[in-house]
Formats: structure tokens, C-alpha cells, sequence
């Protein structure tokens, strides 16, 4: 195990969306806008980073009938220490993204994450593995973000910068409210899976 | 403390608000438990009878041992531990009684506590600072929404199964656009009824 095929496995093979399919809700909610989903992700790459090493730190110590309860507590704290930062330091924030910050709770990445990876390797493994999984988790949410905020805004505008505007505006309305979320979702995991089928077909 | 109707909170927690298709809560049971509609009716059953308990006894929790305390910040913990005892309890009673459901749900079941559904319905509670009869209302009616979507989405794929789409669509993405036609609709036709 290298560090770097580490860390690039969170973003490729194991990526939170398309790869393990966990952690769908914020996904789809909070993607109306880049800016969303940049605030969205910095959250929950906070939670898993530091429970991941919390977890690791603490795994001889925890017994394993009552790990998963054990985990939640961990979790919960910290997510109760990032819903405080963001509402006294990032109001607008925090009201745009409303009670999916304290829902990172029940994103079952970070637990998925605590049992599956944290539990069985050592600290610095487990801190490569947040990582890896929140970079992966931050580009899909960016990509879904900025597919709907461009089609339904038509220009892209994050943190009073206006990165992309389209010559013509499309505002197709519905990309911003749920079903744009589906729609986005559905198309891109279709590609997903095409790509993979066609590996598949070449190499054996 | 927000005075509104009952009616007005019962029929937001079903339609305007749904929990799947609005909110975008408890979406891995929606695609995961949603591929017949028997499993589809059990999950929803627990679901809607844990978030009722739920939404009552965070209520109680927060009124009443949280705020004379004054350790408010203390919610998320608080409420994580209760729907995860109640999510116990169900497990139990279900293995128990109906050994072919339990089966049947699998994973689904224990993961009743983390599915952001019943969490959500309590933030929600919290947030929008409904009194005691209100939560419980707003539990049952979000409840109740979850199921007629989940029953919805069920028959539709059960029905789709043999549908001849190409290989790369068939699953998830397939989900997904049944959702999205699903959500159209009830986009269109509950948010702009002001009720």
C-alpha cells in the first residue's frame, strides 16, 4: 500500500457516489448551486476526516459488539462542533444548506467509511482514506452542482465570482428544483456505467 | 411557536414537503428497498411507526430535559441515541413475529437509524418549532408520504423489470429516471396548490 494509489482510490474506484453509492441525499439536495456544494462537502470532509482517525486511533480500544453506537457518538460530535462553526462563522451558509448540516450525521459514507476502513487500518492509512473519499465526494458534488447551476442559471457564480456565463441563457427552470437533481444523477451514472462496461469488454 | 393548521402541517408532511422526491430524504432505501413492492410496504410500515415514536419522544426529550438543562447543543447526540433504541426495539419485534420481512429488508433495517429520513422529520420539528400535537402530526404525515412514494416507485419498477433498455441503464440510472418522472409531478402539481 503506497500512500498516493491510496488516495487516488478514493477518487476512482472507491468514489462515494459513483463507486460505493452511499451518501445520496445531501448529493442530490444540496447541489443547486457550485457554492453549495463546495460549503456541503468542506463539512462533511471535516466529520470523515477526523472521525476517521478518531476511529483508527481508538480501534483496539473499542469493543466490537458495541462499535457501531460507539462510531455514531464520534461522529455526532464532530458534526456538532462543524454545525456551530458554520453558524456563527458562515451564516448564508449555513441557512442554504439548512438541516443537511446536522444530517451528516446519517451520511452513511462517514460510517460506512468508519466501519469499512478506519476499524482496520492504522492512523495515517485512515487520514489518506479521508481524504481520498472527501476529494472524490467534493468533484462529483462540484461537477452536479455546476451541470445544474449552468443549466438553470445559466452561468456559474461562486463566492461573487462569475466563473462561466453561457452566451445564451437555457434556464431550463427544472434543473434547480428536484427533478433536475434525478435527472442529473440518473445521466451521469449512466456514463459511468457505459465507461465501465467498455473497460470491461476490452479487457477480457 | 409557529401557529399553523394541522391539516395545513398533514398534508405539507405527505405532499408539498415529501421526504423522497421534494426533500431528498432517505434516498439509499428509496433505491435500494424499492425493488419489490412487498419489501417496499414493510420497510415503509417501520419506517413510518419509527418516525412517529421518534418525532414524539425527541419532542419530549428536547422540551423537557434538554432546555431546563440548558445543554441545547446537546440535540443531534440526544436524538441519534433515542431513533436508534427505537430502531432496536422494531428490529426486534419484526425478527420475531415476520422472520420472511426480515429477511427480506436485510440491511435496510438496522440502517433505519441512519437514514436521514427519521432524523430529518426531528430536525425538521425542531427547526420549524412545532408544539407537542404538531410533531406528532408532522412525524406520522411525513411518514405516511415516504409510503406512497416508496409504494409508487415499487410498483412502477417491479413492473419494469423486463422493460428491454440498454445494459448501462439498466439498474440505478433506470431508478433514477422513474424518480425523475415522479418527482415532475409532484413538483407541479403540490407546489403550486397553495393549501
Amino acid at each position: 500500500m503506497d500512500p498516493l494509489s491510496e488516495y487516488i482510490r478514493g477518487i476512482t474506484r472507491d468514489n462515494p457516489i459513483f463507486g460505493l453509492v452511499l451518501g445520496l441525499c445531501p448529493t442530490l439536495a444540496v447541489t443547486t448551486s457550485v457554492e453549495n456544494a463546495i460549503g456541503m462537502s468542506a463539512g462533511t470532509a471535516f466529520v470523515l476526516i477526523c472521525s476517521n482517525i478518531f476511529v483508527s486511533a481508538l480501534r483496539k480500544q473499542i469493543p466490537s459488539a458495541v462499535r457501531l453506537p460507539i462510531f455514531i457518538i464520534i461522529i455526532a460530535t464532530f458534526v456538532s462542533i462543524v454545525k456551530m462553526i458554520m453558524q456563527a462563522y458562515f451564516p448564508p451558509m449555513y441557512a442554504a444548506l439548512g438541516v443537511f448540516i446536522p444530517l451528516i450525521v446519517v451520511n452513511c459514507i462517514i460510517i460506512g467509511r468508519a466501519e469499512a476502513y478506519a476499524n482496520k487500518n492504522n492512523v495515517f492509512y485512515s487520514f489518506i482514506d479521508g481524504l481520498g473519499i472527501s476529494t472524490g465526494f467534493l468533484l462529483v458534488l462540484m461537477l452536479i452542482g455546476g451541470i445544474r447551476e449552468l443549466l438553470g442559471t445559466g452561468q456559474i457564480v461562486t463566492f461573487d465570482y462569475t466563473l462561466i456565463t453561457l452566451p445564451i441563457n437555457p434556464s431550463v427552470t427544472t434543473m434547480i428544483l428536484p427533478p433536475g437533481a434525478f435527472l442529473t444523477i440518473g445521466s451521469l451514472m449512466a456514463i459511468v456505467n457505459y465507461q465501465k462496461e467498455k473497460k470491461r469488454a476490452k479487457g477480457g | 411557536m409557529v401557529e399553523k393548521e394541522l391539516f395545513a402541517i398533514f398534508m405539507d408532511g405527505i405532499f408539498i414537503k415529501n421526504f423522497l422526491l421534494i426533500q431528498f430524504l432517505g434516498l439509499c432505501s428509496f433505491v435500494g428497498v424499492t425493488k419489490d413492492v412487498k419489501s417496499a410496504a414493510g420497510m415503509s410500515g417501520a419506517v413510518v411507526f419509527v418516525m412517529a415514536m421518534a418525532s414524539t419522544a425527541s419532542y419530549l426529550i428536547y422540551t423537557y430535559v434538554l432546555v431546563p438543562a440548558d445543554m441545547q447543543f446537546l440535540d443531534l447526540i440526544s436524538f441519534i441515541v433515542v431513533i436508534a433504541a427505537l430502531v432496536q426495539l422494531v428490529e426486534f419485534v419484526v425478527r420475531k413475529n415476520i422472520p420472511s420481512l426480515y429477511r427480506s429488508l436485510g440491511i435496510y433495517l438496522p440502517l433505519i437509524t441512519t437514514n436521514c429520513a427519521v432524523l430529518g422529520a426531528v430536525l425538521l420539528n425542531e427547526n420549524a418549532g412545532y408544539n407537542f400535537i404538531q410533531s406528532v402530526v408532522f412525524g406520522v404525515s411525513a411518514g405516511l408520504g415516504y409510503t406512497v412514494v416508496m409504494l409508487m416507485m415499487a410498483g412502477i419498477r417491479e413492473r419494469s423489470t423486463f422493460v428491454n433498455v440498454p445494459s448501462a441503464i439498466r439498474g440505478l440510472p433506470q431508478a433514477f429516471f422513474i424518480a425523475l418522472m415522479l418527482s415532475m409531478a409532484f413538483v407541479n402539481y403540490f407546489w403550486v396548490i397553495p393549501i
